[in-house]
């Protein structure tokens, strides 16, 4: 129990707005969730309640072993804060924001300064030290807001989309350290829009909209999930698009989305290449020419989308061969 | 990248003792300290306002206007110091802790402490402390000044001494009017537009440049009982400055008192209102 998080049933509303209406949380100690949702789904309240920056109104969260209510101070030895989430201070210097928020966490002044020494070491910032953060680039900032958040090694982290603003370079170092981290057994949290950096470091994916969690599985299982595989094709002649995606209503399990500007229709199947095949004559009996066609398995992205619906498409479900639902496109 | 290479530090002070709580208001006095010398002009410009006042009053008003009993214009600056003195700590106070306070909630540092395993009112004692440090300044600043226009201590050091203490009690009360403000507003802005609205009836609906009696009933009701009245009064005795005559005013009898209890009482009530706004931020 002890380095995992588990919440049940929270629920917080603001005025009129329900931020979060019923969420149902559990990561093993060791092991890495990846919040995923558009703005406003609730991803950031949700850390902010088990970080005891909120009170629920109503559910219950353990986090480390301990109750985020009842017992918020033995929470906070034992967590850690990077990204929106909390700010570092702009006008201190690095190693005074480190050296800080080490004697915050209770460390003698001695052990909070080499403390921070070795961080701002670790993190190449040590150029930077004595300079104030407010100087800083933003990858600079980032990883010195990551540094705050390993002062005492948490037990769980909270990262909000640790990716935002850094360069390759120092994404992949990032990604090395959250691995690192994992590997110590340290339990991660993180939210993002990023849906590489979900594919990457986390096991499993809860995907966030309306405070509510819609989905959760491994990214595998998501994607299975938004369809398994997609027959993809591109006409030659535009105005043959509505002819192709009326064709290949009748071969998809949902309705088909179509791409005007790139003349593709695309259509979440179940078979394999010999429905490709038959696809393939199909359209060549109905006269419609095809410059590409392909099959492949959903993105995180499509799956995102279709899980969150923000995406201007048609949302009926309707099932095989409803191909007049194509109308309307 | 490795790091946990070496082993991370086992904290040795654990949260709710009370050398912790001490401890995290230290260092969030010295943070606060910090940020207020890294940017100084800040803290200059704050100074010049006043000692722009202090000039134009002693220089150009004293001259109109007359303190009953004495005509004289030096009379007048000496009776006029020691409202200066409460005015400048008022604003400059309520100003720093309500705006500093605004700006940590708006850049997220209030999360980042309240994150942290502190002490519950750690944040807040470690603003105010570091606007006392502040105030120490000012009354400096401000004193040179009023000596240079020919401002004296009359009574002896240790009277004066006194007198500096109730009016820096004053100000860290204060202190704690604007963290309760910097923690209900929604933007620093909104702060330092705010202090406005209570600092310049209170500083004037007051006996630091007029007489009480020379106002209608209920205003001069308000002037005689304003916490500010009795620190002004207060501190003319105990300086030897020229002050007003008694009106029978019971707080202008009681000066020393009134100021200290009042004093007392914003600093109580604003602490407790303060930690209250401070636990529920952002909720």
């Amino acid at each position: 129990m002890a380095g995992a998080i588990h919440a049940t049933g929270l629920v917080k509303t603001f005025g009129e707005t329900r931020a979060l209406d019923g969420v149902d949380l559990d990561v093993p100690e060791g092991s890495v969730l990846g919040l995923l949702g558009p703005n406003g789904a609730g991803k950031t309240t949700t850390v902010r309640l088990l970080a005891t920056l909120l009170r629920p109104d109503a559910g219950t969260a353990v986090v480390a072993g301990h109750d985020v209510v009842r017992h918020p101070d033995r929470v906070r030895l034992s967590i850690g804060l990077s990204g929106q989430f909390a700010a570092v201070d702009d006008r201190l210097t690095g190693r005074e924001n480190l050296r800080m928020i080490g004697e915050l966490y209770g460390l003698r002044s001695r052990a909070a300064r080499r403390r921070a020494d070795e961080l701002l070491d670790r993190f190449d910032l040590t150029g930077a030290a004595d300079r104030m953060s407010s100087t800083y680039s933003g990858g600079m900032r980032r990883r010195l807001d990551l540094a705050c958040a390993l002062v005492v090694r948490p037990s769980v982290m909270f990262l909000d989309e640790p990716s935002t603003g850094l360069d390759p370079t120092s994404r992949l170092m990032l990604w090395d350290i959250i691995e690192d981290l994992v590997s110590q057994g340290t339990t991660i949290l993180l939210t993002t829009q990023y849906l590489e950096e979900a594919d990457r470091l986390a096991r499993d994916i809860a995907v966030v909209d309306h405070g509510r969690i819609i989905a959760r599985g491994t990214p595998r299982e998501l994607k299975a999930q938004a369809g398994g595989q997609r027959v993809e094709a591109v006409v030659s002649r535009r105005e043959q698009l509505d002819a192709a995606a009326a064709l290949l209503a009748g071969y998809g399990i949902r309705t088909p989305d179509v791409d005007r500007p790139r003349g593709m229709v695309s259509v979440p199947v179940d078979g394999g290449v010999r429905l490709m095949t038959q696809v393939i004559a199909a359209l060549d009996a109905a006269g419609i020419e095809i410059t590409d066609i392909g099959m492949r398995r959903p993105t995180l992205d499509e799956v995102f989308l279709a899980l969150t619906e923000v995406a201007p498409r048609d949302t009926s479900r309707t099932a095989v061969g409803a191909g007049a639902a194509n109308e309307k496109e | 990248m490795n790091v946990s290479a070496t082993a991370p530090p086992v904290p040795e002070l654990r949260p709710g003792t009370a050398a912790k709580s001490l401890r995290d208001v230290l260092v969030v006095t010295r943070r606060n300290v910090i940020r207020t010398v890294r940017i100084p002009e800040v803290v200059v410009l704050s100074l010049v306002q006043p000692i722009v006042f202090v000039l134009l009053f002693a220089y150009i008003f004293a001259g109109s206007f007359s303190l009953p009993g004495a005509a004289n214009p030096a009379a007048y600056r000496e009776y006029m110091m020691p409202g200066f003195f409460v005015q400048t700590l008022a604003f400059a106070t309520a100003g720093n802790s309500s705006v500093s306070m605004a700006n940590d909630m708006q850049s997220g540092m209030v999360d980042r402490f309240r994150s942290l395993p502190m002490a519950r009112g750690a944040l807040l004692t470690g603003r105010t402390l570091a606007d006392l440090v502040q105030n120490v300044m000012v009354m400096t600043v401000m004193v040179l000044c009023a000596l240079l226009v020919g401002w004296r201590i009359h009574h002896g050091v240790l009277r004066a001494a006194a007198a500096f203490a109730l009016l820096l009690l004053m100000g860290y009360a204060l202190s704690w009017v604007g963290v309760v403000i910097g923690l209900s507003v929604r933007a620093p802005e909104a702060a330092a537009t705010s202090n406005f609205l209570w600092l310049f009836p209170l500083t004037f609906l007051s006996n630091a440049f007029v007489a009480p009696s020379t106002l209608p009933t209920v205003l001069r009701w308000a002037a005689e009982w304003n916490p500010l009245s009795a620190t002004v009064q207060a501190t003319r005795q105990l300086f030897g400055n020229p002050g007003l005559a008694a009106t029978g005013a019971w707080p202008a009898q009681h000066p020393v008192l009134v100021s200290l209890s009042w004093s007392v009482l914003i600093a109580v009530v604003g602490r407790t209102l303060a930690v209250r706004r401070y636990r529920s931020a952002g909720s």
